[in-house]
C-alpha cells in the first residue's frame, strides 16, 4: 500500500515536470498556427500561413544559414583541434596537462558574457568585427566541450595496442591515425555534437563578436522578436524542434544500441 | 621522436588558447585598471561599491541564489526519482528531460514571453477557469521563472549522474541494516551525490548571476541586472570600455570563487563534466 502511494506520486512528479518542460514549447507551436495575428493567447483560427511566410522571409533564412554555417564550421574546427589536443597530452607530463585542462575550464566555467567581451576587445584592438571574429569566438567557447567529451575516453584506452603499433613498425602518425582515432571515436562524435549545439544555443558571444549586418538565429530573434515577424519565428521554432526531436531520437537509439553491445560483450 | 608528436598534436589547441582566452581575459584586466588616458587607476573596480552598480550586482547575486534554489529543490528528486526508472542515460526516458535544453536558447525565453504577458497564455487559462489574471511580466518572477527553466537540465544532469554512480550495494546493505527510505536518501544519497550537486549549483549559477537577455525579454528593462550594467557600459551611448571592463573583473571575483569550489569537489581528470 505505502509502496503504491510513493509509486503514484513518483510518477506524478515526473509527469508534472514533463509539463512544465514542455509547455512553453506546446505554446510556442500553437501560437505559429494560430491565425490571429495581434494576440497569440486567443485563438483565431487554423492557419498555416505563417510557414509560407517564414521560407519567403530573408532575414530570418539569412540568419539560419549564418547560424548553421558558423555552427557547423566552428564545431568541426573545434573537434579537430580539441581532438589532437587530447590525443597529444597523452605523452605530457601531468603538470603540463593539468596547466591545459585548466585553461580548458575557463570559457566552460567564465560567463559567457565576460567571454563575449573580452574576445571584443581584443578583436576591435586588432582588426575588425566580421564573420570569421564570430567564427574564432564560437570555437573558443565551444572547444572545451569538445576536450571535455575526448579526455575520458583517451584516458580510458588501453595504450598497449598503440605501443605495440609503434613497435611493429607504424609510424607515430599511422598508430594515431589507425590506433587512436577508431578507439575514440564516440568521445569525438559526441564532443562535436556538443560543440554543434552550443555554438547554434549561443547569444551572449555572439552578441558581442558579431559584425554590424550579420545576424545569426539567435540574435535576430532578440533584435526582431518584438516587431513584426512574430508569426514567422513561431513557425521557426516548430520546425527547430522537429528536428531537434529526429536528430535527438536516432543518436539515442544508435547510443541505446551500442550500449546493449557494450553490455553483451561484459 | 614521441615528444616531438605530442608537441605537434597540442600545439595548435595551446597557441589557440593562449591568444583567444588568455590574453582576451588580459586585456580585461589591462582595460579595468587604466583610465582612458592609459593611467593606472582603480577607480573602475572601486565603482562596483557605488550604488548604482552594488545594487543591481546585490540584485542578480540574490536573484541567482534563488534561481539555483529552485532548480536544485525540482531536480534533486527528479533525479533520484529518474534514477529509479532508468539505468543508463541513454534511455528513452532521460531523452524527455533533456529534450527541451536542445531548443534554442532565445526561443525558449520567448515562449516564456507568451506565456507571462499580461493578455498572455497563462492568464487566459486562469480566465477561462475563473481565476483573477497575475500580471508577472516585467516583474523579478517572470526573470527567475525563464532562468529556473533555461538551466534546469544543467542542475538535473549531473545529480543524475552522480546518483546512478552510487553502488547499489551500498543502498542494499543501509537497508540490510534497517534504514528507512528517508534516512536512506538523506544518509546515504545526498553526501554521494554531493559532486554532481555541487557541479549542477556552479553550472546554473554562474550563468544565471551574470545574464542580461533574459532580463531584456522578460522584466523589459524593469529589472537591471549588473549582466544589465556591464552590458550598457559596451554597447550603449554611455559606452565606457574601462568602467565595463572594471564591472566584468568583480563579477569575475564570483565566477573565480565557484571555480575554485567547483575544482575541489571535482577530483580526477576524468570529470565528464555535464553529460
Amino acid at each position: 500500500m505505502v509502496n503504491k502511494v510513493k509509486h503514484f506520486f513518483e510518477k506524478f512528479y515526473l509527469v508534472l515536470i514533463i509539463i512544465i518542460l514542455y509547455m512553453p514549447i506546446a505554446v510556442l507551436i500553437v501560437s505559429s498556427f494560430n491565425a490571429s495575428e495581434k494576440n497569440k493567447a486567443k485563438w483565431g483560427g487554423f492557419s498555416i500561413a505563417a510557414y509560407g511566410k517564414l521560407f519567403k522571409d530573408e532575414l530570418i533564412m539569412d540568419a539560419l544559414y549564418t547560424t548553421l554555417l558558423l555552427a557547423g564550421g566552428a564545431a568541426i574546427i573545434a573537434t579537430v583541434l580539441g581532438t589532437l589536443v587530447c590525443i597529444g597530452m597523452i605523452g605530457m607530463k601531468k603538470k603540463m596537462r593539468s596547466v591545459i585542462m585548466g585553461v580548458t575550464n575557463v570559457p566552460l566555467l567564465n560567463a559567457d558574457i565576460v567571454t563575449g567581451i573580452a574576445l571584443m576587445l581584443l578583436f576591435t584592438r586588432f582588426t575588425e568585427l566580421s564573420f570569421t571574429t564570430m567564427l574564432i569566438s564560437h570555437i573558443t567557447l565551444i572547444i572545451p566541450y569538445v576536450v571535455l567529451s575526448v579526455q575520458p575516453k583517451v584516458l580510458q584506452m588501453n595504450m598497449s595496442t598503440y605501443e605495440a603499433a609503434l613497435d611493429l613498425g607504424a609510424s607515430p602518425a599511422y598508430a594515431v591515425c589507425k590506433v587512436i582515432i577508431p578507439e575514440i571515436m564516440p568521445g569525438i562524435l559526441s564532443g562535436f555534437l556538443l560543440a554543434f549545439t552550443m555554438s547554434l544555443d549561443d547569444f551572449s558571444v555572439t552578441y558581442f563578436t558579431k559584425a554590424p549586418g550579420i545576424h545569426t538565429m539567435s540574435t535576430m530573434i532578440n533584435a526582431e522578436y518584438r516587431k513584426g515577424i512574430q508569426t514567422e519565428i513561431y513557425a521557426l521554432s516548430t520546425i527547430v524542434f522537429l528536428i531537434v526531436l529526429i536528430v535527438l531520437f536516432i543518436i539515442n537509439r544508435r547510443s541505446a544500441a551500442a550500449d546493449r553491445k557494450e553490455a553483451a560483450v561484459q | 621522436m614521441r615528444k616531438l608528436t605530442s608537441r605537434i598534436m597540442s600545439g595548435p589547441y595551446i597557441i589557440w588558447m593562449i591568444i583567444f582566452t588568455v590574453i582576451p581575459l588580459g586585456l580585461i584586466v589591462y582595460n579595468g585598471f587604466t583610465n582612458s588616458a592609459g593611467n593606472f587607476t582603480l577607480d573602475n573596480v572601486a565603482a562596483i561599491a557605488d550604488p548604482v552598480n552594488a545594487k543591481p550586482l546585490l540584485l542578480s547575486f540574490e536573484m541567482s541564489l534563488i534561481v539555483t534554489g529552485v532548480c536544485l529543490i525540482l531536480a534533486f528528486p527528479l533525479a533520484l526519482i529518474l534514477s529509479k526508472y532508468s539505468k543508463n542515460k541513454n534511455s528513452f526516458i532521460v531523452m524527455i528531460f533533456i529534450l527541451p535544453m536542445w531548443m534554442n536558447f532565445m526561443l525558449r525565453t520567448l515562449a516564456w514571453r507568451l506565456i507571462l504577458l499580461n493578455n498572455g497564455f497563462l492568464n487566459q487559462w486562469l480566465t477561462t477557469i475563473g481565476l483573477d489574471p497575475i500580471y508577472l511580466m516585467n516583474t523579478k518572477t517572470a526573470i527567475v521563472l525563464g532562468t529556473a527553466y533555461d538551466y534546469f537540465p544543467f542542475m538535473v544532469l549531473p545529480i543524475y549522474n552522480a546518483i546512478s554512480k552510487i553502488d547499489k550495494d551500498v543502498i542494499c546493505a543501509a537497508q540490510d541494516l534497517g534504514a528507512t527510505g528517508m534516512r536512506i536518501i538523506t544518509k546515504i544519497i545526498m553526501p554521494l551525490s554531493l559532486p554532481g550537486v555541487i557541479s549542477g549549483i556552479t553550472m546554473v549559477l554562474v550563468p544565471s548571476m551574470s545574464e542580461f537577455v533574459i532580463a531584456d525579454m522578460l522584466g523589459g528593462g524593469k529589472v537591471y541586472l549588473i549582466g544589465n550594467v556591464i552590458e550598457q557600459s559596451f554597447n550603449s551611448g554611455y559606452a565606457d570600455v574601462h568602467m565595463g571592463s572594471g564591472l566584468s573583473l568583480s563579477l569575475m571575483v564570483f565566477i573565480i570563487i565557484s571555480m575554485i569550489i567547483y575544482r575541489i569537489f571535482d577530483k580526477g581528470e576524468e570529470a565528464d563534466g555535464v553529460w
